[in-house]
Protein backbone atom coordinates (compact mmCIF):
# COMPACT_ATOMS: atom_id res chain seq x y z
CA UNK A 1 0.00 0.00 0.00
CA UNK A 2 1.43 3.70 -0.43
CA UNK A 3 1.93 5.59 2.12
CA UNK A 4 -0.45 8.58 2.78
CA UNK A 5 1.06 11.05 4.54
CA UNK A 6 -0.87 14.93 5.24
CA UNK A 7 0.99 18.02 6.52
CA UNK A 8 -1.18 20.62 8.03
CA UNK A 9 -0.47 24.01 6.91
CA UNK A 10 -1.66 27.21 10.15
CA UNK A 11 -1.49 30.74 9.34
CA UNK A 12 1.96 30.94 10.38
CA UNK A 13 3.13 27.40 9.87
CA UNK A 14 6.70 28.07 8.56
CA UNK A 15 7.97 24.25 8.91
CA UNK A 16 5.46 22.43 6.64
CA UNK A 17 7.13 22.32 3.52
CA UNK A 18 10.17 21.56 5.36
CA UNK A 19 7.95 18.38 6.39
CA UNK A 20 6.26 17.67 3.25
CA UNK A 21 9.42 17.26 1.73
CA UNK A 22 10.82 14.96 4.48
CA UNK A 23 8.12 12.41 4.06
CA UNK A 24 8.41 12.64 0.43
CA UNK A 25 11.80 12.06 0.18
CA UNK A 26 11.69 8.81 2.68
CA UNK A 27 8.27 8.01 1.54
CA UNK A 28 8.73 8.24 -2.57
CA UNK A 29 4.83 9.63 -2.13
CA UNK A 30 3.50 13.38 -2.50
CA UNK A 31 2.73 14.11 1.06
CA UNK A 32 -0.99 15.73 1.31
CA UNK A 33 -1.20 19.02 2.37
CA UNK A 34 -4.19 20.33 4.63
CA UNK A 35 -5.58 23.66 5.52
CA UNK A 36 -6.08 24.83 8.51
CA UNK A 37 -10.14 25.67 8.50
CA UNK A 38 -10.44 22.31 6.68
CA UNK A 39 -13.00 20.37 8.92
CA UNK A 40 -12.02 16.78 7.56
CA UNK A 41 -9.09 15.47 6.69
CA UNK A 42 -8.41 13.14 3.15
CA UNK A 43 -9.47 9.75 3.75
CA UNK A 44 -6.99 6.34 4.69
CA UNK A 45 -4.31 8.71 5.93
CA UNK A 46 -1.24 6.87 7.62
CA UNK A 47 0.13 9.29 9.21
CA UNK A 48 -0.35 13.35 10.58
CA UNK A 49 2.25 15.76 10.65
CA UNK A 50 1.79 18.76 12.61
CA UNK A 51 4.60 21.04 11.68
CA UNK A 52 6.34 23.88 13.16
CA UNK A 53 5.75 27.69 12.91
CA UNK A 54 3.62 30.27 14.99
CA UNK A 55 0.43 29.39 14.26
CA UNK A 56 -1.92 32.20 14.56
CA UNK A 57 0.53 34.34 15.15
CA UNK A 58 1.54 32.92 18.36
CA UNK A 59 -1.57 34.79 20.10
CA UNK A 60 -2.80 33.96 23.61
CA UNK A 61 -0.44 30.94 23.82
CA UNK A 62 1.66 28.92 21.06
CA UNK A 63 -0.50 26.45 19.77
CA UNK A 64 -3.55 27.66 21.76
CA UNK A 65 -5.73 29.11 19.06
CA UNK A 66 -4.61 26.65 16.36
CA UNK A 67 -5.54 23.56 19.05
CA UNK A 68 -8.93 24.52 18.65
CA UNK A 69 -8.99 24.85 14.53
CA UNK A 70 -11.32 23.42 12.93
CA UNK A 71 -8.37 20.78 11.21
CA UNK A 72 -7.49 20.01 14.97
CA UNK A 73 -10.93 18.36 15.47
CA UNK A 74 -10.28 16.04 12.88
CA UNK A 75 -6.68 15.59 14.08
CA UNK A 76 -7.81 14.15 17.27
CA UNK A 77 -10.52 12.30 15.90
CA UNK A 78 -8.12 10.69 14.08
CA UNK A 79 -5.55 10.21 16.87
CA UNK A 80 -8.34 8.47 18.84
CA UNK A 81 -8.68 5.92 15.76
CA UNK A 82 -4.67 4.96 16.01
CA UNK A 83 -3.58 7.63 12.94
CA UNK A 84 0.08 8.26 14.11
CA UNK A 85 0.44 12.04 14.47
CA UNK A 86 3.57 13.68 14.87
CA UNK A 87 3.90 17.52 16.35
CA UNK A 88 6.96 18.92 16.20
CA UNK A 89 7.94 22.76 17.68
CA UNK A 90 5.12 24.59 17.68
CA UNK A 91 3.21 21.42 16.67
CA UNK A 92 4.25 19.79 19.69
CA UNK A 93 2.24 22.90 21.16
CA UNK A 94 -0.35 22.56 19.14
CA UNK A 95 -0.50 18.61 20.46
CA UNK A 96 -0.36 19.74 24.17
CA UNK A 97 -2.79 22.63 24.28
CA UNK A 98 -5.07 20.11 22.18
CA UNK A 99 -4.61 17.65 25.25
CA UNK A 100 -3.29 15.00 23.14
CA UNK A 101 0.24 14.91 25.09
CA UNK A 102 0.33 15.91 28.85
CA UNK A 103 2.12 19.09 29.69
CA UNK A 104 2.74 22.13 28.47
CA UNK A 105 5.62 24.24 26.67
CA UNK A 106 6.78 27.72 28.56
CA UNK A 107 8.88 29.94 27.72
CA UNK A 108 12.55 29.07 27.65
CA UNK A 109 14.01 29.58 31.05
CA UNK A 110 17.18 31.61 29.88
CA UNK A 111 14.38 33.48 28.00
CA UNK A 112 16.35 33.65 24.59
CA UNK A 113 15.16 32.38 21.50
CA UNK A 114 17.63 28.86 21.18
CA UNK A 115 18.89 27.65 17.56
CA UNK A 116 21.54 25.41 17.65
CA UNK A 117 22.12 21.98 16.71
CA UNK A 118 20.68 19.68 19.86
CA UNK A 119 22.34 16.73 21.37
CA UNK A 120 19.75 14.08 22.47
CA UNK A 121 19.25 10.39 23.87
CA UNK A 122 16.77 8.25 22.51
CA UNK A 123 15.10 7.14 25.72
CA UNK A 124 12.50 4.96 23.86
CA UNK A 125 13.48 3.33 20.60
CA UNK A 126 10.11 0.79 20.64
CA UNK A 127 8.02 3.41 19.48
CA UNK A 128 6.66 3.71 15.48
CA UNK A 129 8.69 6.70 15.39
CA UNK A 130 12.05 5.73 16.51
CA UNK A 131 12.11 2.34 16.24
CA UNK A 132 15.23 3.89 13.66
CA UNK A 133 17.19 4.35 16.60
CA UNK A 134 18.55 2.14 19.64
CA UNK A 135 17.45 3.50 22.81
CA UNK A 136 19.75 5.16 24.82
CA UNK A 137 21.97 6.40 22.24
CA UNK A 138 22.74 9.87 21.09
CA UNK A 139 21.28 11.84 18.10
CA UNK A 140 21.72 15.42 17.07
CA UNK A 141 18.92 17.58 15.92
CA UNK A 142 18.40 20.99 15.19
CA UNK A 143 16.32 23.17 18.01
CA UNK A 144 14.69 26.87 16.94
CA UNK A 145 12.46 27.58 19.55
CA UNK A 146 11.34 30.36 22.43
CA UNK A 147 8.99 28.45 24.11
CA UNK A 148 10.20 25.17 24.40
CA UNK A 149 10.38 24.33 28.19
CA UNK A 150 8.32 21.47 28.86
CA UNK A 151 6.36 21.92 32.55
CA UNK A 152 4.12 19.07 33.93
CA UNK A 153 3.86 18.07 37.10
CA UNK A 154 5.76 16.22 39.33
CA UNK A 155 3.06 12.87 39.36
CA UNK A 156 2.61 13.57 35.74
CA UNK A 157 6.21 13.66 35.07
CA UNK A 158 6.62 10.33 37.12
CA UNK A 159 3.82 8.67 35.31
CA UNK A 160 5.37 9.33 31.83
CA UNK A 161 8.71 8.34 32.63
CA UNK A 162 7.48 4.98 33.95
CA UNK A 163 5.48 4.34 31.03
CA UNK A 164 8.54 4.80 28.76
CA UNK A 165 6.48 7.81 27.13
CA UNK A 166 9.52 9.92 27.48
CA UNK A 167 11.10 9.34 23.58
CA UNK A 168 13.62 11.93 23.91
CA UNK A 169 15.84 13.57 26.46
CA UNK A 170 18.42 16.51 25.75
CA UNK A 171 21.84 15.73 26.78
CA UNK A 172 22.49 18.50 27.90
CA UNK A 173 20.46 21.74 29.33
CA UNK A 174 18.64 23.85 26.42
CA UNK A 175 15.72 25.52 27.55
CA UNK A 176 14.84 24.38 31.45
CA UNK A 177 12.48 21.58 30.33
CA UNK A 178 11.43 19.57 33.50
CA UNK A 179 14.07 16.55 33.77
CA UNK A 180 15.22 17.98 29.96
CA UNK A 181 12.56 15.77 28.01
CA UNK A 182 12.19 16.92 24.16
CA UNK A 183 9.92 14.21 23.18
CA UNK A 184 6.91 12.92 24.60
CA UNK A 185 4.48 10.44 23.97
CA UNK A 186 0.53 9.39 24.15
CA UNK A 187 -0.63 6.29 26.31
CA UNK A 188 -0.31 4.48 22.97
CA UNK A 189 2.94 5.51 20.98
CA UNK A 190 0.99 6.63 18.16
CA UNK A 191 1.25 10.72 19.23
CA UNK A 192 4.56 11.90 19.59
CA UNK A 193 5.45 15.82 20.09
CA UNK A 194 8.95 16.94 20.29
CA UNK A 195 10.89 20.53 20.12
CA UNK A 196 13.69 19.11 18.02
CA UNK A 197 13.56 19.87 14.00
CA UNK A 198 13.77 16.14 12.67
CA UNK A 199 12.82 17.46 9.13
CA UNK A 200 15.62 19.59 9.10
CA UNK A 201 17.75 16.59 9.51
CA UNK A 202 17.27 14.57 6.62
CA UNK A 203 20.19 15.36 4.49
CA UNK A 204 23.59 14.59 5.59
CA UNK A 205 24.93 17.35 2.90
CA UNK A 206 22.76 19.99 4.67
CA UNK A 207 23.84 19.10 8.38
CA UNK A 208 23.10 15.29 9.38
CA UNK A 209 20.72 12.79 8.13
CA UNK A 210 19.58 12.40 12.16
CA UNK A 211 16.28 13.10 11.60
CA UNK A 212 15.65 11.20 8.52
CA UNK A 213 15.94 8.00 10.87
CA UNK A 214 13.09 9.15 12.25
CA UNK A 215 11.04 9.28 9.79
CA UNK A 216 12.44 5.97 8.00
CA UNK A 217 11.40 4.47 10.62
CA UNK A 218 7.86 5.16 10.68
CA UNK A 219 6.89 5.15 7.19
CA UNK A 220 8.93 1.86 7.25
CA UNK A 221 6.63 0.18 9.67
CA UNK A 222 3.91 2.05 8.44
CA UNK A 223 4.15 0.44 4.91
CA UNK A 224 5.58 -2.80 5.86
CA UNK A 225 8.99 -3.02 4.87
CA UNK B 1 -21.10 44.28 29.47
CA UNK B 2 -16.97 44.21 29.94
CA UNK B 3 -15.58 41.02 31.64
CA UNK B 4 -11.92 40.77 32.66
CA UNK B 5 -10.25 38.10 32.58
CA UNK B 6 -6.70 37.57 34.67
CA UNK B 7 -5.04 34.47 33.61
CA UNK B 8 -2.08 33.97 36.16
CA UNK B 9 0.63 31.20 36.48
CA UNK B 10 -0.42 28.47 39.37
CA UNK B 11 1.73 28.54 42.62
CA UNK B 12 5.17 26.82 42.26
CA UNK B 13 5.33 26.76 38.05
CA UNK B 14 8.55 28.74 38.03
CA UNK B 15 7.95 32.12 35.91
CA UNK B 16 10.77 33.25 33.69
CA UNK B 17 9.38 36.57 32.75
CA UNK B 18 8.51 36.86 36.51
CA UNK B 19 12.53 36.05 37.66
CA UNK B 20 13.68 38.32 34.39
CA UNK B 21 11.32 41.37 35.49
CA UNK B 22 12.09 41.06 39.11
CA UNK B 23 15.97 41.44 38.37
CA UNK B 24 15.74 44.57 36.58
CA UNK B 25 13.91 45.84 38.84
CA UNK B 26 16.59 45.10 41.44
CA UNK B 27 18.54 46.41 38.68
CA UNK B 28 17.05 49.62 39.00
CA UNK B 29 17.69 49.56 42.77
CA UNK B 30 14.18 48.85 44.12
CA UNK B 31 15.84 46.32 46.52
CA UNK B 32 12.17 45.01 48.52
CA UNK B 33 10.26 43.51 45.70
CA UNK B 34 10.13 39.57 46.80
CA UNK B 35 8.71 38.09 43.79
CA UNK B 36 7.42 38.50 40.57
CA UNK B 37 4.80 36.70 38.89
CA UNK B 38 4.08 38.14 35.29
CA UNK B 39 0.23 37.08 33.95
CA UNK B 40 -1.68 38.67 31.27
CA UNK B 41 -5.30 40.29 31.17
CA UNK B 42 -8.33 39.54 28.53
CA UNK B 43 -10.82 42.07 28.22
CA UNK B 44 -14.26 40.81 26.89
CA UNK B 45 -17.19 42.30 25.74
CA UNK B 46 -19.82 39.93 26.13
CA UNK B 47 -23.49 40.74 25.76
CA UNK B 48 -25.23 41.32 29.22
CA UNK B 49 -26.29 38.53 31.29
CA UNK B 50 -23.69 36.14 29.46
CA UNK B 51 -23.63 33.41 32.01
CA UNK B 52 -20.79 32.29 34.55
CA UNK B 53 -20.75 28.92 33.09
CA UNK B 54 -20.01 30.50 29.18
CA UNK B 55 -17.64 32.36 30.98
CA UNK B 56 -15.53 29.88 32.56
CA UNK B 57 -16.12 27.34 29.66
CA UNK B 58 -14.29 30.18 27.57
CA UNK B 59 -11.42 30.21 30.01
CA UNK B 60 -11.08 26.45 30.18
CA UNK B 61 -11.15 25.85 26.76
CA UNK B 62 -8.89 28.54 25.31
CA UNK B 63 -8.16 31.39 27.37
CA UNK B 64 -6.25 29.91 30.10
CA UNK B 65 -3.95 26.45 30.19
CA UNK B 66 -5.40 24.75 33.07
CA UNK B 67 -2.41 22.53 32.85
CA UNK B 68 0.05 25.67 34.26
CA UNK B 69 -2.22 28.86 34.55
CA UNK B 70 -5.12 29.54 36.61
CA UNK B 71 -7.84 32.66 35.98
CA UNK B 72 -10.19 34.67 37.69
CA UNK B 73 -13.30 36.47 36.26
CA UNK B 74 -14.07 40.06 37.48
CA UNK B 75 -17.56 41.21 36.29
CA UNK B 76 -18.63 44.84 36.97
CA UNK B 77 -20.40 44.03 40.18
CA UNK B 78 -17.75 41.83 41.33
CA UNK B 79 -15.38 44.98 40.64
CA UNK B 80 -17.97 47.42 43.08
CA UNK B 81 -17.63 44.96 45.39
CA UNK B 82 -14.33 44.96 45.78
CA UNK B 83 -14.13 48.49 45.47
Amino acid sequence: MAFRGAVITFPGSNCDRDMAVALEKVSGEKALRVWHGDADLPERLDFIAVPGGFSYGDYLRCGAIASRSPVMRAVIEAAGRGVPVLGVCNGFQVLTESGLLPGALMRNAQLTFTCRTAPLVVENGQSLFTSGYETGSTVHLPVAHHDGNYFADEATLDRIEGEGRVAFRYADTVNGSQRDIAGVLNETATVLGMMPHPERAIEADHGGSDGRTLFEGAVGALVGT
Amino acid sequence: MKVRIHVSLKPGVLDPQGRAVHHALEGLGFSGVEDVRVGRLIELDVADGTSDADLDAMCRQLLANMVIENYSIEKPETARAAA
